[in-house]
């Protein structure tokens, strides 16, 4: 598996520091940011395969306003959201926004690791897709 | 405390309205007699004065009669003519023959001796110039006499007539048939105790009493009691009855005739009304009395009732009140331990990941580090339970309907759970019965429902047993049962099984959030779940569904 770019968003820097060490550890380039706000301004300069975000947050941005700028600048960047609430209602309203699924925490690396993995091969055929679309443009345009 | 309330209501109830619907009646039934026994008793004293009144006009008419008879022949004859011998009894014949009622007839002389005289008497000879009728005749001309009991010695009374002739002065004198007389004074007796009799203005009787009254003895009734004419009047007698008088005055004021009467004998039928109504009214309380308290108690056991269902319900939303509170705080508590299990789970998984590095594999206690990390991620998996289930719990469940098969639920949950329950020695039997009807409902809810209870009866188990789990239509719901042959539930413990985090299961083994969850969803589809236990025997936990069939589309 080719390796890809993980943003991780959790105002639990204790579970944030370690999720990147582990994920990290498997070869996986994952950066953590502690807010929003921080990761918005980060993916001003880089682009991420997937963003796993904890959606709530105390202070500043929630994770659903926060999935809600990412699909406006970078739609193609699949979310998964992140929850250790009973919210499973915003979690919908999450998906519905377009975030790939959902976790409850405490959740098993394992299964982390595998949404992951299913997340980046949606955004990799959607890329794929996209490509192909615009090679046929291109063919038709000649 | 309640009870009381309500027997003071039921009481309150009674009384005022027995109050409300005795009074009017016992009133009305006490005016409505009195009233009746008014007009009786005029009636009564019209009738007894109607009687005095015609009798006493037919005494008198048979007084005059007499009377004018012995004055015409007084006119018509002259004193030698009577005083020869055979000429009275002649007249005396004719006057009987014609009116009646004469014993004897005598011709008296002014100096008042008797010169003729016809009649079973011997009286020729004897002389009246003392005797006070005698005097009255010289005066008034036309004497009738009281009774009184003269030379013959029996009571009798007298007519006599005076006749001038020329410048003689004669007396006709005829006794009057006391028989014939007494007889028509009889005729105004009715009823078995009614009396009719003549006393004088003195009170002495001139006619037999009908229950041995003497004639010319002193009558205990003051004759001017009684007003002119004809009068009524009421009088208790010496042996203490009511006795209706009515009195007429005869023969110029000098006699009364009376007439008596028992007043009870004529009262019989006022007293037979008063029993009559005394029933009535009686029996019309009483119809009252247990319509009332009937009604009464009725209307406040239907009272009662509809009170116990409002404390019911509001028992049952305050348990619902509690329940939701309860859910907000699990689901508070679930999120607050969430994060730190979270981080928890990381740490150790990293901490697990750093062993597999080599110069953590030569160290000493590698494998008691991997062990102890091992334990840590089972009981955060552990603590990860309890708090999804919190998270299920508190969360609201409204079912979302669509076609739902309930044998098909239940298969697939059976074959889901089949491997875990063969692995621990149990058997699972269906008795699922065919054709049940399509329902809408909610698959997912149901099919959690049937796991919880299916996975609770294989853990009551443990090992070696049977699970059945039976589906069958009973009227309007489907009911499906899941027995199994464990320990049973203990009486005490049956009421609290579907209290969120109670459990009976050892050692952290259950959330005690499985039938509590179970519970509520069944009782949001508008179903129940009840269970039977009996100890050594095992438990049955029976679900009853509403069908409810499912919209044509």
């Amino acid at each position: 598996m080719d390796t890809f770019q993980v943003l991780i968003v959790d105002d639990e820097t204790d579970f944030l520091e370690t999720i990147v060490n582990r994920l990290q550890k498997r070869k996986i380039d994952a950066t953590g940011v502690p807010t929003g706000e921080a990761a918005l301004e980060l993916m001003k300069g880089k682009s991420f395969d997937v963003i796993l975000l904890d959606i709530k947050m105390p202070g500043g941005m929630d994770g659903i306003e926060v999935l809600r700028e990412i699909k406006k600048t970078q739609p193609l960047t699949e979310v998964i959201l992140l929850t250790g609430h009973a919210s499973v209602e915003t979690s919908i309203e999450g998906l519905k926004m377009g975030a790939f699924d959902y976790l409850i925490k405490p959740v098993k690396f394992d299964e982390v690791l595998e949404k992951l993995a299913s997340a980046f091969e949606k955004k990799n055929t959607q890329e794929q897709k996209i490509r192909s679309a615009k090679i046929q443009e291109l063919v038709r345009l000649k | 405390m309640k009870r009381r309330l309500y027997a003071n209501l039921r009481r309150k109830i009674i009384f005022i309205t027995l109050t409300v619907a005795f009074i009017p009646l016992i009133f009305l039934s006490v005016i409505i007699y009195y009233q009746f026994a008014q007009v009786f008793r005029n009636k009564i004293e019209e009738q007894i004065e109607y009687r005095a009144r015609a009798q006493g006009n037919a005494i008198e008419l048979f007084l005059k009669e007499r009377t004018a008879i012995l004055l015409a022949m007084a006119d018509t004859y002259t004193f030698d003519y009577l005083a020869a011998r055979g000429k009275l009894e002649r007249i005396f014949q004719i006057m009987n023959h014609r009116v009646g009622g004469f014993i004897d007839l005598g011709l008296i002389d002014s100096a008042g001796k008797h010169v003729a005289y016809v009649g079973p008497y011997n009286l020729i000879g004897l002389n009246y110039y003392q005797q006070p009728w005698f005097g009255e005749v010289e005066s008034k001309g036309v004497y009738v006499s009281d009774v009184f009991t003269g030379y013959r010695r029996i009571p009798h009374f007298i007519i006599a007539v005076r006749r001038q002739e020329n410048n003689r002065i004669w007396i006709l004198r005829a006794t009057i048939d006391s028989d014939v007389f007494e007889g028509l004074v009889r005729a105004a007796q009715v009823g078995k105790t009614g009396d009719a009799f003549i006393i004088n203005r003195e009170g002495f009787h001139q006619t037999h009493l009908r229950f041995g009254g003497e004639i010319l003895s002193k009558s205990n009734l003051n004759p001017t009691i009684f007003g002119e004419g004809t009068t009524a009047l009421e009088k208790v007698n010496s042996e203490g009855r009511k006795v209706l008088y009515a009195g007429r005055w005869l023969k110029k004021n000098s006699w009364l005739l009376v007439i008596s009467q028992d007043a009870s004998e004529e009262m019989t039928k006022l007293f037979k009304t008063k029993r009559i109504e005394i029933i009535i009214v009686v029996s019309g309380c009483l119809l009252i009395i247990l319509t009332t308290i009937f009604t009464t108690r009725l209307t406040v056991r239907h009272l009662e009732t509809a009170d116990r269902k409002m404390n019911e319900l509001n028992a049952q939303l305050v348990h619902a009140d509690k329940l939701a509170a309860l859910g907000k705080m699990a689901a508070g508590v679930a999120h607050e331990i969430n994060n730190p299990l979270a981080v928890i789970a990381e740490k150790t998984g990293w901490m697990e990941d750093l062993l597999t590095e080599e110069e953590f594999q030569k160290s000493q206690h590698f494998e008691e580090y991997k062990k102890s990390l091992r334990k840590i991620e089972e009981h955060v998996e552990r603590a990860r339970k309890v708090t999804h289930g919190m998270l299920g719990f508190a969360r609201r469940m409204e079912p979302h309907l669509e076609d739902v098969d309930i044998n098909e639920i239940l298969n697939e949950t059976i074959t889901f759970l089949e491997s875990y329950a063969r692995t621990n020695n149990i058997t699972i039997e269906k008795e699922l019965e065919t054709d049940l009807p399509i329902i809408a409902s909610d698959r997912a809810q149901l099919q959690q429902v049937f796991l919880n209870l299916i996975t609770n009866a294989i853990d009551e188990i443990g090992k070696d047993g049977l699970v059945c789990v039976s589906s069958r239509r009973i009227n309007s719901e489907i009911a499906v049962s899941v027995r199994d042959n464990g320990q049973g539930i203990p009486k005490e413990y049956q009421a609290r099984v579907f209290e969120p985090f109670f459990t009976t299961k050892q050692g952290g083994k259950g959330t005690g959030l499985g039938l509590s969850i179970t519970h509520n969803i069944v009782q949001n589809m508008g179903g129940t779940i009840t269970l039977e236990s009996e100890k050594e025997k095992g438990t049955t936990f029976t679900v009853r569904l509403p069908i409810v069939v499912p919209e044509k589309k």
